[in-house]
């Protein structure tokens, strides 16, 4: 894909996620703060490939590194931020 | 259509999942369900992933993810709610790591082959960040967890070092860019932005973590679109740009609830505004000291009681004992409502958080600008540890160095009660006249045992 393609899907999501975003009442900015940490946990594609791709040294090594980062930030971010949600109730 | 074809598919169907997941947060009934939509996209994408063919050894996948799912489990489970900002930060820090460690397995892979301008350049700016947000974020979580002392620190010319650590890493982005096989340029780049997120970070203070801890959260997601890029991966791409977006619209509304800049808070020039306010001047003679009994009484005959928590609240884990008073409150028909200052606590929504785990309703947490107005009709507010954001000198006193910034009019109130440890200053190191009004009663203690000691006297009586 061309870095302009790219930059469109970048801007675009930068948009969209201003309008999602001022839209969260400030009761759920902490959750909101553990859920984006989650999901930024989508390195981990990044990281499968290189710690899977058979490389070798460094690049193993860093693919390594980088599966567990990911994984803490995607398993313990989803978790937490579902640990919290379920306290939030009305009366 | 081939296997690469589908696998894209996928990622745009868990970057869709992502969307619908934020979008559930926006309103606490959807959340629960909005969090598991996101975490479903996650796996998705993850599985796939697992089927491209470029992936031909799985041993380092299973161990790490083993590793990985066990801290990230544990720190899920173990992790008390008045820690979250810790948790947080770590969090920031480890997304920011895996993006440094992912530019580096990439770089390290292609190393020799041709490499375009465009790919280094996004190589060169994933280690910058990642590697700025990942040291960053561990001396944010080490002041939080009071490993280091949360005070500003630093040295004369740290400001000017940090700029010319910045212009050293464009400058070796620079380089790396036009001799893509010399490592020597990103290991120094690497030491050199690790170097700069310590720098980044030590000069600021504990009040002003929920504007850093939101930063951070913002630069992790930035490291992560600029891997996107990198990688050639949508999912990343827009991931990265949601959370990029979120951290930074969170940096702003706490900028705003200080009335400060980002680089006022970055670089720390508060301080210097204003003169030096004689503490004893404002509160010689004037403040009255009081008992739990005392406050008891007064609560007895109220109608309406705001309770404005702080960080305080947090350190004295005195939120199950407030929602305890609350409870002895509304059961004699008083009206009990939570005025909650955006920057009340150490990171975005702490108080919220807080008051949630002792299962307080959140429809009686009000935000600033709904509970401002209802002052006036407020027989008792109760601030527990919070101070700064209840300074009337910051509405009134143009020379204060914090005027300006929005505060909870408590004073409004016909009677305030301040359970505090001492007079001693909140963050802005500024005397509060509140406390000297005739209007307040300091019930000085433990913010936990003050507020049992209420609960239990006003049963009694």
């Amino acid at each position: 894909m061309d870095i302009i393609a790219q930059l469109t899907v970048f801007v675009l999501a930068v948009f969209l996620g201003v309008e999602l975003i001022t839209k969260v009442p400030p009761t759920l900015h902490t959750p909101l703060m553990s859920g984006t940490n989650a999901i930024s946990g989508i390195t981990i594609v990044g990281a499968l490939m290189a710690a899977g791709s058979g490389g070798g040294g460094l690049v193993s090594f860093f693919g390594f590194i980088a599966v567990i980062l990911a994984t803490i930030n995607a398993v313990g971010g989803f978790m937490v931020t579902n640990r919290m949600l379920a306290m939030f109730k009305r009366k | 259509m081939d296997t690469s074809h589908l696998i894209d598919l996928g990622y745009l169907f868990a970057a869709i999942l992502f969307v619908l997941g934020i979008k559930g947060l926006t309103k606490p009934r959807t959340a629960v369900r909005g969090n598991k939509l996101a975490a479903a996209g996650m796996l998705i994408a993850v599985v796939l992933t697992l089927l491209h063919k470029g992936i031909i050894s799985y041993k380092l996948i299973i161990l790490g993810g083993i590793i990985g799912a066990t801290i990230g489990v544990t720190l899920a489970k173990r992790i008390e709610m008045t820690a979250m900002p810790q948790l947080v930060a770590a969090l920031n820090g480890f997304g920011g790591g895996s993006s440094v460690a992912i530019a580096a397995a990439e770089y390290f892979t292609g190393i020799g082959a041709l490499q375009t301008t465009i790919t280094m350049t996004a190589l060169g700016i994933t280690t910058m960040v990642g590697a700025v947000t990942l040291t960053g974020s561990f001396v944010a979580f080490a002041k939080l967890q009071e490993l280091i002392d949360g005070k500003p620190m630093g040295f004369p010319g740290m400001r000017q070092a940090n700029v010319v650590l910045v212009a050293l890493a464009f400058i070796l982005i620079f380089l790396l860019v036009k001799n893509p096989e010399a490592s020597g340029y990103f290991w120094l780049l690497l030491l050199i932005t690790a170097a700069l997120g310590v720098l980044l970070v030590m000069p600021i203070g504990g009040a002003d973590m929920p504007v850093v801890i939101a930063l951070l959260n913002s630069y992790s997601g930035v490291a992560a679109a600029s891997a996107g890029f990198l990688m050639d991966n949508n999912a990343l791409i827009i991931t990265g740009a949601l959370v990029g977006a979120s951290g930074l619209i969170l940096t702003q509304i706490m900028c705003k609830a200080m009335n400060r800049s980002l680089t006022n808070v970055l670089f720390g020039v508060m301080a210097e505004g204003g003169e030096a306010i004689d503490q004893d001047e404002v509160y010689a003679g004037k403040v009255k000291s009081s008992s739990a009994d005392e406050v008891a009484m007064i609560l007895e005959t109220a109608q309406r009681v705001v309770v404005v928590p702080g960080f305080g609240l947090a350190m004295a884990q005195a939120q199950h004992a407030v929602r305890d008073l609350a409870d002895t409150l509304e059961a004699n028909g008083v009206e009990v409502e939570y005025a909650i200052h955006p920057v009340a606590g150490r990171m975005p929504g702490h108080m919220n958080v807080l008051l949630a785990e002792a299962e307080v309703s959140y429809d009686k947490l009000k935000d600033m600008d709904e509970i401002n107005p209802t002052f006036e009709q407020t027989d008792v507010a109760i601030v527990i540890g919070a101070n700064d954001v209840t300074n009337p000198m910051a509405r009134e006193d143009k020379g204060s160095p914090i005027y300006g910034m929005p505060i909870l009019n408590v004073d409004k109130a016909r009677t305030v009660v301040v359970v505090k440890r001492s007079l001693s200053p909140g963050f802005a190191g500024l005397p509060n006249p509140l406390f000297a009004m005739d209007n307040t009663l300091m019930l000085f203690g433990d913010g936990k045992q003050a507020i049992i000691d209420i609960n239990a006297s006003l049963k009694e009586g």
